[in-house]
């Protein structure tokens, strides 16, 4: 069965679109057959960070509206195998994704591919509930710093109220807290929100933690998803994201990991 | 630590700040350290009360007044809604 995973914060720029690009490569990279789709109508940029901004022809909303097949707004990724990206549109039209619509693609995508994963726009309004709406587990991506808590929060009381699962009473969607943006020393010295707070705070299971990394924007700079730098702590954190994600130990690494000096190691 | 932080009298560490601030913040946003969705299906249960009971006595709408309680591993959800006097009269 396809699952459907959104990736979801409230806030901008915490990382969303880095971590979609990241984790959706990162689950190709595990031979899954996998497909991210931008959700941010108007203001599409998952083609920039994926580095396939220039073969964008048709895009999603085309796709719904009948003015391009599937087939022909699927950009295949040419450094992952089984790697597919469907891009935003670029119209000012805030309202192009209706529910019927995404639902139709959904389910056509739902036959070819085993994750989808579904990159929201920023904000609690339309684009962001049509990102979350079918979806099966979310990502929630959050940094450690008050508005972000304080929003994700939100997103969280949204995911269990306004979603088809919640809509129809189905079992819920399964929520994983995402950590972004980290800083060890900061949290070290007092003046950066430690893991455990958040994840106290929110009170959803930790799916890993992304150091700041100048890694980040460098892979950004070039479109180069962050899990194909394999010199990147932050790449390497999110191939353990995808690891515990597939429900599995994530290996030892030689220098300790941010996330076992917190959890201890067995976690 | 450093030696510096010894001598900061107000070296309550903002990190521990944010802590205390978020955890009001967000125990106000789920309703009184409530599920978060029930902040949301509240407003829909108050519409819905009060429909039924219009069908049998005449009340305002600002009659219903709801409040959610936390003790323990419980919620407790307190509905109240006064009766006018005459309106009663008249049924009987």
């Amino acid at each position: 069965m396809a699952k459907i995973i959104v990736v979801t914060s409230g806030k901008g720029g915490v990382g969303k679109t880095t971590t979609s690009a990241a984790f959706a490569t990162g689950l190709a990279l595990r031979g899954y057959q996998t497909v991210v789709i931008d959700f941010d109508v108007g203001l599409r940029n998952l083609d920039l960070v994926m580095g396939c901004e220039r073969r964008v022809v048709y895009d999603f909303v085309n796709v719904i509206n009948g003015e391009g097949s599937l087939n022909q707004a699927l950009i295949k990724d040419r450094r992952v195998e089984n790697l597919y990206v469907l891009p935003a549109s670029q119209t000012r039209d805030k309202d192009a994704l209706t529910l019927k619509g995404v639902a139709r693609v959904l389910e056509a995508l739902k036959k070819r591919f085993e994750y989808i994963v579904c990159d929201s726009p920023a904000g609690i309004e339309h684009g962001a509930i049509m990102a979350m709406y079918f979806a099966d587990e979310a990502l929630v991506v959050t940094n450690p710093e008050v508005s972000s808590v304080r929003d994700s929060d939100r997103i969280l009381g949204m995911l269990a109220s306004k979603t088809r699962r919640a809509v129809q009473n189905l079992p819920p969607i399964k929520e994983y807290l995402l950590l972004t943006r980290y800083i060890d020393k900061r949290v070290d010295r007092g003046d950066m929100l430690s893991a455990k707070d958040v994840g106290e705070i929110l009170a959803i299971p930790m799916l890993g933690i992304i150091p700041e990394s100048t890694t980040i924007l460098q892979a950004s700079n070039a479109g180069i998803p962050i899990t194909l730098d394999n010199n990147s702590e932050a790449g390497i954190a999110y191939l353990e994201v995808v690891a515990r994600f597939l429900g599995e130990e994530p290996p030892e690494r030689p220098k300790k990991s941010i996330f076992t000096k917190i959890f201890g190691n067995k976690n | 630590m450093s030696i510096i932080d010894y001598f900061r009298l107000d070296s309550q560490k903002s990190a521990t700040v944010a802590k205390e601030r978020l955890q009001i913040i967000v125990a106000r946003q789920r309703g009184n350290g409530g599920s978060r969705a029930l902040d949301f299906f509240i407003p829909k249960l108050q519409e819905d009360l009060l429909d039924v009971v219009k069908k049998y006595v005449e009340i305002d709408n600002d009659q219903v007044r709801m409040h959610l309680d936390k003790e323990g591993d419980y919620e407790i959800l307190e509905v109240n809604i006064p009766l006018p006097e005459e309106k009663l009269k008249k049924l009987q």
